[in-house]
């Protein structure tokens, strides 16, 4: 069987670009690099936006870079149902873009957070072996990472069942004591209504390799690379 | 000919404003303890080259729209068109 490409996308100012390509090599996809002038995917079965600072967060987060030349690729690939995964500064391009729901603003206490928390899956997107409920150990590391949406937008969000991941404690108790931002309903993460894009500010990048820590990220790319590769040898 | 625009940004009503929050909680910590509602936005100031100041005007309103500020948390305003 042929290994799923999965592309990874640097802007100017990515900063997890590389992690993101080790973590797809690591968990069994082939990694491709894809530079932010490039117009096509190269044929690839995903694409990870990863985190970092693109184009300096001016003006808002991810408001430049969801116009760089490869997002129209990017937008085509996701309307043709291809998987995407946005995290953190990739989650923000993505809300920009207009491919998510809702939008991501500077945290509540203003402070940028850095550190190991716990993240309560709520469903993948069309994967079986996503169980609801899976508490996964992560870490996050931005400021504006506070998930904010009109009301009637997170009433549909909601109730479509949008919500992909939330902040609870190690237990999977979902709770503002264990809210690191702020976000509204402690939401972490969300999805497309089609399931094939997902956003979250939490890094699962970052943990995949037991012999560096936590692996609750495993879980994300276990997702995105089954869903790569039931696009690998499909017509497309 | 040359219009200059400003551009005023803000958070939208009914969504918390991180930023506009913890500005107000430090004024009264400098002994202004009669100050609320604080926002904080963003302010821009451009210069269009156009026809005439409802081309250039109706050009800074699709900026805003599309790129400027984003319509999901923010709304905005364009002020004080004049020959630049």
């Amino acid at each position: 069987m042929a290994e799923a490409r999965v592309g990874v996308v640097t802007f100017p100012g990515s900063l997890d670009d590389r992690d993101a390509l080790r973590a797809v090599a690591f968990m069994g996809g082939e990694p491709v690099a894809v530079w932010h002038q490039a117009t096509t995917l190269d044929g690839v079965d995903a694409v990870i936006l990863p985190g970092g600072f693109s184009y300096g967060d001016y003006l808002r987060t991810g408001a430049i870079a969801r116009f760089a030349p490869v997002m129209a690729a990017v937008q085509e690939f996701a309307s043709g149902g291809g998987p995407v995964l946005g995290i953190c500064n990739g989650f923000q391009i993505l809300c920009e873009a207009g491919l998510l729901p809702g939008a991501l603003i500077r945290n509540r206490g203003l402070a940028f957070v850095c550190r190991w928390i716990h993240i309560r899956s709520e469903g993948l997107p069309g994967s079986a072996d996503a169980p609801r409920g899976e508490v996964l150990h992560i870490p996050v590391k931005h400021g504006e990472g506070q998930f904010v949406a009109s009301a009637e937008e997170l009433e549909r969000i909601e109730s479509e069942g949008l919500v992909a991941f939330r902040y609870c404690s190690a237990e999977g108790m979902v709770d503002e004591r264990f809210n690191p931002n702020g976000a509204t309903h402690g939401i972490a993460g969300v999805r497309n209504e089609a399931g094939n894009v997902l956003g979250m500010m939490p890094h699962p990048e970052h943990a995949v390799d037991p012999d560096l820590g936590p692996t609750g990220g495993q879980h994300v790319l276990e997702w995105l690379l089954a869903a790569a590769r039931a696009r690998v040898g499909a017509v497309t | 000919m040359k219009f200059r625009f400003e551009v005023l940004v803000s958070l939208k009503e009914g969504l918390l404003d991180p930023q506009g929050k913890a500005v107000q909680n430090a004024l009264p910590t400098l002994g202004w303890s009669n100050v609320s509602d604080v926002r904080v936005g963003k302010h821009i100031e451009l210069v269009v080259e156009a026809d005439d100041e409802a081309a250039a005007r109706s050009q800074v309103e699709e900026m805003a729209r599309r790129f400027l500020s984003n319509p999901v948390i923010e709304d905005f305003r364009v002020l004080a068109a004049e020959e630049a």
